[in-house]
């Protein structure tokens, strides 16, 4: 693809009204209130958004609604959302909010032809596969609710399924490395990198602008980072100028 | 304080756009029927979705002849994504459709291939940079800001191909420039997202309502 503009996403995990942060999805820890964390970064320069409601898809409810209402307020840019969505009226509603992009795994690894209606109803661009992939003995694996429920799918082909079904881009989580700030799984992002043309969103352990760097050579079209942001290690300019030195393009 | 009709025709959300414009200052407000734009001072026409649905929509609440009206005694219009697509005269998504004339040319779809060959994505979705079209300076329009290169966020699979005239902007996708932004007088036309195009993004608004 030629053309290909490198973005840099902030990943703002929620619980209820607090932004959360865990390492592999455990032992979530309350940062603050997401929306001062999400108009530092607007204000750094940051491309989009994130938003996953953590505990939605366990307790079967949605609370994103009112951050991203909030979020609205003051942050123009773009902005995906996602915990517990399952139907199309879901996505219309967080729609409504602000959000212009909805993130799905649960209900999408249990009805996949949610996917199409999604796609279908406000655009491929709006339909985003969320994927949680673990590693196993010879590949990985991709789980639902927050890396604790198995769904028996090979992480790489549920990617290529997601596409052909009419996902506008993939947003793949390692959750090995989720939280842990030690580097992302770059033949991860490899693998699925070669079976999809869409956009792949590299997300889980980015814990230096270099990481952001190696995910980004293993053929990411963006790097969501949570952690390396939220804890002080990095403003936004520095992945971004990091990246640019290593010859990617990214918005100034 | 300026009011600003933003037309609700039931297709497309509200809430970051009439946000940006309160941002700058304005009073934004949703009109869904010409009554409702009697005392607008200007009209922003969203629009997300398909070409024909949109102009089924606007015509349904009366809304065509008076967005001419409008037009026709100098409110400033603006017109963003299928919005700013709505402002042509006619659109070839889902066979061909009548827009509003504003503008003169038609809107086609997005090729699908560099002129190299190489496969370009449809829809079209990200950042891209904007420029003057050819013949045409930024200096003293809204975008005048944009002329350091500054990026903006396009979601689109269909462009418009404007009569020269009205041509202001142009992006890129690939090696193929495709129309960014039209303007004839007080009617502005953008393809790409202004309310999510950061603080650059904002500029235009308040520069275009000021």
């Amino acid at each position: 693809m030629s053309g290909r503009k490198i973005r840099l996403i902030a990943r703002l995990d929620v619980k209820d009204e607090n932004l959360v942060k865990g390492i592999q999805y455990e032992g979530l820890r309350k940062l603050g209130k997401p929306n001062d964390f999400a108009v530092r970064y607007y204000a750094g320069g940051i491309d989009e958004l994130v938003y996953l409601d953590t505990v939605a898809s366990l307790y079967g409810r949605n609370n994103l609604g009112d951050v991203l209402r909030q979020c609205a307020q003051n942050v123009f840019i773009p902005i995906t959302a996602g915990g517990g969505l399952r139907s199309t009226d879901d996505v219309r509603e967080l729609l409504r909010c602000g959000a212009d992009k909805a993130a799905i795994n649960t209900a999408a690894v249990r009805d996949p032809a949610l996917i199409t209606r999604v796609a279908d109803a406000f655009g491929s661009q709006c339909m985003v596969l969320s994927i949680q992939a673990k590693r196993t003995a010879n590949g990985w694996e991709a789980y639902c609710d927050n890396g604790r429920e198995h769904t028996g799918l090979d992480a790489v082909e549920w990617a290529a399924e997601g596409e052909r079904r009419g996902a506008g881009e993939i947003l793949l989580t390692s959750v090995d490395c989720e939280g842990l700030r030690r580097g992302m799984d770059a033949a991860l992002i490899e693998a699925v990198r070669a079976r999809v043309t869409i956009p792949v969103i590299a997300a889980g352990g980015a814990g230096s602008a270099a990481d952001v760097v190696r995910a980004t050579r293993a053929g990411a079209d963006a790097v969501a980072v949570g952690s390396l942001l939220h804890y002080g290690g990095a403003d936004v300019p520095a992945p971004k100028q990091t990246l640019r030195d290593d010859g990617w393009e990214v918005r100034r | 304080m300026k009011r600003v009709a933003v037309i609700d025709y039931g297709m497309s959300n509200l809430l970051s756009v009439t946000r940006a414009l309160e941002t700058c200052g304005f009073a934004p407000y949703a009109a869904d029927s010409s009554a409702a734009l009697s005392d607008a001072d200007a009209i922003v026409l969203l629009g997300v979705g398909a070409f024909g649905d949109g102009m089924r929509a606007l015509t349904e609440r009366g809304l065509v002849p008076s967005l001419r009206e409008h037009a026709a005694a100098g409110a400033r219009i603006l017109g963003i994504c299928l919005g700013m697509q709505m402002l042509f005269e006619y659109s070839e998504e889902g066979g061909r459709s009548e827009g509003l004339g504003l503008f003169s040319g038609g809107v086609t779809r997005l090729p699908d291939a560099d002129a190299d060959g190489a496969p370009l994505r449809v829809p079209h979705v990200g950042w891209a940079p904007v420029r003057a079209a050819d013949g045409r300076g930024l200096e003293g329009t809204a975008l005048a800001h944009l002329s350091v290169g500054a990026e903006m966020y396009f979601v689109h699979s269909f462009a418009a191909a404007p009569g020269a005239p009205d041509a202001l902007a142009v992006a890129l996708r690939g090696s193929i420039p495709f129309c960014a932004a039209a303007q004839r007088g007080n009617v502005l036309g953008c393809q790409f997202h202004p309310e999510k195009s950061g603080p650059a993004g904002l500029e235009i608004l308040r520069s275009f309502f000021a």
